[in-house]
């Protein structure tokens, strides 16, 4: 982004008639255009439409949990190649570099307004936030933890389905949370599922769509089959809302759909109204 | 046995015309076969069929994916690609097995849960994702075989069992090669490539630790001799079933849940 200011102040002493532009958000919902510095501060709402966009997976927890809260679980973790697939180490290599993540989920310990929860966020940055091996594992090991611990689960989905590169053995990372999410579920635990852009496949058909309670962010795209794919199967064009959360909504798939400024109030009113309060000093 | 064959020329010995169905394997396996129908919720999807018969002489309960075996066929069962209400009625079907203490088998044979406007708008990820959690606790022993194509979280919403088996030629993948190759490479045409290196052949499967059995299929595959391929998956049952139902319903749980749980490859 610096490098971008730079030309452009290059530019402006070489072209003097021509003016500084600010740098633009372009929302990929309404298709309008914003300065980005309004998006940001929005921390990626689009001001025109309330298109909530992605966040990385730090600034979701630095916006939601209590500060200094956080302690990270199975950070280390990263990913194999069970499949021996063509390129996918050199992918999740260059990927770790890039985006300084191990994978596409971060899991945790957190307050929230002094409740406390575990917390999982997926990074659609890594891999569009598929689910291989270590998401399978981690989000697996957070329910456990939670089960054994009597914690609630807060999940912030986001992905584009099971990760390709581990063939079947993504496909059984959906059996295995799911698995997990039931036995916690069974032990009497709290599981909110939060659903951000985009929400589709394996996560949708897995721990995504288990929770007690699920809220979506506003205009996500939610889904099992990916428009696409359904556009190619009906050979016409689908409307514009189909899939977005207001009409998974309407369909009676999400029982709220919350702005991301009003999120973490709510999850704190949620967690107190299950008795998870804030541990006496 | 044949010689071993590659991933895609099985997969053309699967979508061979006179492959066996579940509706032929049905009458050579089991007698006092009653069908039930419907979820209870919306309709009854005719790509799913369920319903009680007896294996030796014990009752048991039956959950399958129906191919066609002619247009006709294939039309009324919509290619074996189930909407969210075949999967609730599965799962109201293995309720009921489970409340009369059955063991339940489940047949798959599909290329994937239907993508298409009606399955999206009546949830077809919630009702894979409850299948898949609801089936990890049910009360009582389930097998999986899969009999030819099992494709992605349609097949899984079936194969959260016990034991899975596969017929010697069938194949069971995150999706199938021809959508692989698009989504990876944005060309179908690579589907043979893709199914190559995806593995998804039976003993890709065990060697993974999905699978637990591989029945073997006659000589040319399970369409040149319908008793004898009947007649395996009969022996398979007759031994899997009992041996399964003698169990403490607790260690059986423990074992489903580990028997998944232990899947992934990752470094820590």
């Amino acid at each position: 982004m610096f490098e971008d200011f730079f030309n452009v102040v290059k530019k402006r002493f070489n072209d003097g008639e021509e003016e500084y532009k600010p740098p633009m958000f372009k929302c990929p919902r309404c298709q309008d255009t914003s300065p980005l510095s309004k998006y940001e501060e929005l921390h990626r709402v689009c001001p025109k439409c309330n298109y909530h966009g992605r966040l990385a997976s730090a600034e979701r927890i630095a916006i939601t949990v209590d500060k200094d809260s956080f302690r990270e679980l199975n950070g280390g973790m990263k990913g194999a190649d069970p499949l021996e697939f063509p390129d996918y180490k050199e992918k999740q290599a260059e990927l770790r570099g890039t985006t300084g993540l191990n994978d596409a989920v971060i899991t945790g310990t957190a307050t929230i307004k002094g409740s406390p929860a575990v917390i999982g966020v997926m990074d659609s940055r890594f891999m569009m936030g598929s689910m291989g091996s270590v998401v399978g594992e981690k989000i697996t090991r957070a329910f456990e933890y939670a089960t054994e611990n009597g914690l609630p689960v807060i999940m912030f989905t986001a992905s584009g389905g099971a990760r390709m590169q581990e063939g079947i053995v993504s496909l059984m990372q959906m059996a295995k949370t799911s698995g997990a999410v039931k036995l916690h579920s069974e032990a009497g635990g709290l599981y909110i599922s939060v659903m951000t852009d985009p929400t589709t496949g394996g996560v949708t058909a897995s721990f995504a769509s288990l929770g007690d309670i699920i809220i979506a962010e506003p205009k996500v795209l939610i889904g099992f089959a990916g428009r696409r794919v359904i556009e190619g199967t009906i050979k016409q064009r689908l409307p514009e809302d189909f899939q977005l959360a207001e009409f998974m909504y309407e369909k009676g798939f999400v029982d709220m759909i919350v702005e991301r400024r009003k999120l973490r109030s709510i999850l704190s009113h949620l967690l107190k109204l299950h008795g998870y309060e804030q541990k006496e000093a | 046995m044949d010689e071993k064959k590659t991933a895609w020329e099985r997969l053309q010995l699967i979508h061979t015309k006179g492959r066996p169905t579940i509706k032929d394997y049905i009458p050579q396996i089991f007698t006092d076969w009653y069908e039930m129908h419907g979820d209870r919720l919306f309709g009854d999807d005719r790509a799913i069929i369920g319903g009680i018969a007896r294996l030796d002489g014990t009752p048991v309960t039956i959950i399958a994916e129906v191919k066609g075996r002619d247009l006709n066929e294939n039309k009324a069962c919509n290619f074996a690609m189930p909407h969210p209400e075949g999967y609730r009625k599965a799962l109201r079907i293995a309720r009921q097995a489970e409340k009369f203490h059955r063991p339940v088998i489940c047949f798959i044979d599909t290329p994937g849960a239907f993508c298409g406007v009606a399955a999206e708008e009546r949830g077809q990820g919630e009702a894979i994702a409850r299948n898949i959690a609801e089936f990890m606790t049910l009360r009582t022993p389930i097998i999986s075989i899969v009999l030819g194509e099992g494709g992605s979280g349609g097949a899984l919403a079936l194969g959260v069992c016990d034991e899975l088996a596969m017929l010697e030629n069938a194949e069971y993948s995150v999706l199938s090669p021809r959508g692989f190759a698009s989504i990876l490479w944005k060309d179908a045409s690579r589907e043979q490539e893709a199914s190559e290196i995806m593995k998804i052949t039976a003993e890709d499967m065990v060697s993974l630790g999905v699978a637990e059995a591989i029945i073997e299929e006659p000589l040319g595959g399970a369409h040149n001799d319908l008793d004898k391929i009947s007649e395996n998956i009969k022996e398979y049952l007759s031994q899997k079933i009992p041996e399964k139902c003698k169990k403490d319903i607790d260690v059986l749980l423990k074992e489903r849940y580990t028997k998944f749980r232990k899947i992934g490859a990752f470094i820590e």
